[in-house]
């Protein structure tokens, strides 16, 4: 078995896992407070975490990523939804790349 | 089934720059592939990929997909109140379709909502995640390097389009979104620290930044 073999089997288990044993085993209300909150945060935590500063070295230059971040954030606050939002990013970084670079 | 429409397109989107993404980083074609159509998880599977082509170990991937991907177990656990009455093997079928949107759409219709309504609402996405993946990672090598490069960003443009309206509206995410940005950095460019690898700085800046946001947070917001 390669090692990318490894990889998408452990992936592929410890989602599916993730995902099915609340659904299939759960049955009564959770009752920590504490608890909800965490959860509730840990998405946030993550997005967080994994875009920024990661998202400035996402393109050819920082110049262009920092733009498109930025943005993103603006089509974001406004609401446009993830495919305007995600495009949007994705034109201002080839506009600011054809005139940088 | 007409609900998942647009989340269709965006994946097909998004999955494209992740098969990009991916092939880019020496993953092969087929195994990109896999990756998508078994996971059916952005964030999950572009850490995977980060980790593997910086061959992690099971271990490190393992935990980092669990950390990554555990909002879905609260998603879960959401829509258990959620479906109706149903038998283990729906059920279990289901739970593979848990994505972020899949959730956002389901959680917040006004009845609960049947297994024919959720398989609908989950197929369309289901395909345009692996179909953009497959576009991604075959025409990467046919794609102009300005337009490769422009792509990179729009998963993370979608996370940001994710996480920032949540934020406008509710000061305790914003302010876990800051935290955890502020810690990802510091795990970036401080001497030392900065020597570990991205899926532990995930897995560390999330659980702390969570709980302190849980401690900091609970009584003034009740969380949805």
């Amino acid at each position: 078995m390669s090692y990318l073999t490894g990889v998408i089997m452990v992936t592929a288990i410890v989602t599916y896992l993730v995902r099915m044993l609340p659904i299939v085993f759960f049955r009564r209300e959770l009752s920590s407070r504490r608890l909800k909150a965490f959860m509730y945060y840990i998405p946030y935590a993550v997005l967080g975490s994994m875009t920024f500063p990661a998202i400035l070295e996402s393109t050819r230059s920082t110049f262009s990523a920092g733009t498109g971040f930025l943005v993103a954030i603006l089509l974001a606050y406004f609401n446009r939804g993830l495919l305007q939002t995600a495009l949007g990013a994705a034109a201002a970084v080839f506009i600011v790349e054809y005139l940088t670079l | 089934m007409r609900d998942g429409i647009p989340v269709c397109l965006g994946y097909i989107v998004v999955s494209m720059s992740f098969g990009m993404f991916a092939v880019a980083h020496g993953i092969p074609v087929f195994s990109t592939i896999a990756l998508s159509m078994t996971n059916m998880t952005s964030a999950g599977q572009f850490a995977a990929v980060n980790l593997a082509g910086a061959c992690a170990s099971f271990t490190e991937i393992g935990l980092a997909t669990v950390v990554v991907n555990i909002r879905y177990a609260l998603m879960s656990l959401v829509l258990s109140q959620k479906i109706e009455k149903m038998s283990f093997v729906k059920r279990m079928l289901l739970a593979a379709g848990i994505t972020d949107e899949v959730f956002t759409i389901a959680s917040t219709r006004g009845e609960k909502v049947s297994f024919s309504y959720m398989a609908g609402l989950i197929s369309t996405p289901y395909l345009g995640w692996s179909l953009g993946t497959i576009l991604g990672a075959t025409v990467n090598s046919l794609m102009p390097v300005s337009v490769v490069s422009a792509m990179g960003i729009t998963l993370y443009g979608m996370f940001v389009a994710i996480t920032v309206p949540v934020a406008r509206e509710e000061r305790p995410v914003l302010y876990t979104l800051l935290i955890a940005i502020t810690l990802s950095c510091i795990f970036k460019y401080a001497p030392v620290i900065s020597a570990l690898s991205s899926g532990w700085t995930i897995i560390i800046v999330t659980l702390f930044t969570a709980a302190l946001a849980a401690f900091l947070f609970t009584v003034d917001e009740e969380p949805a």
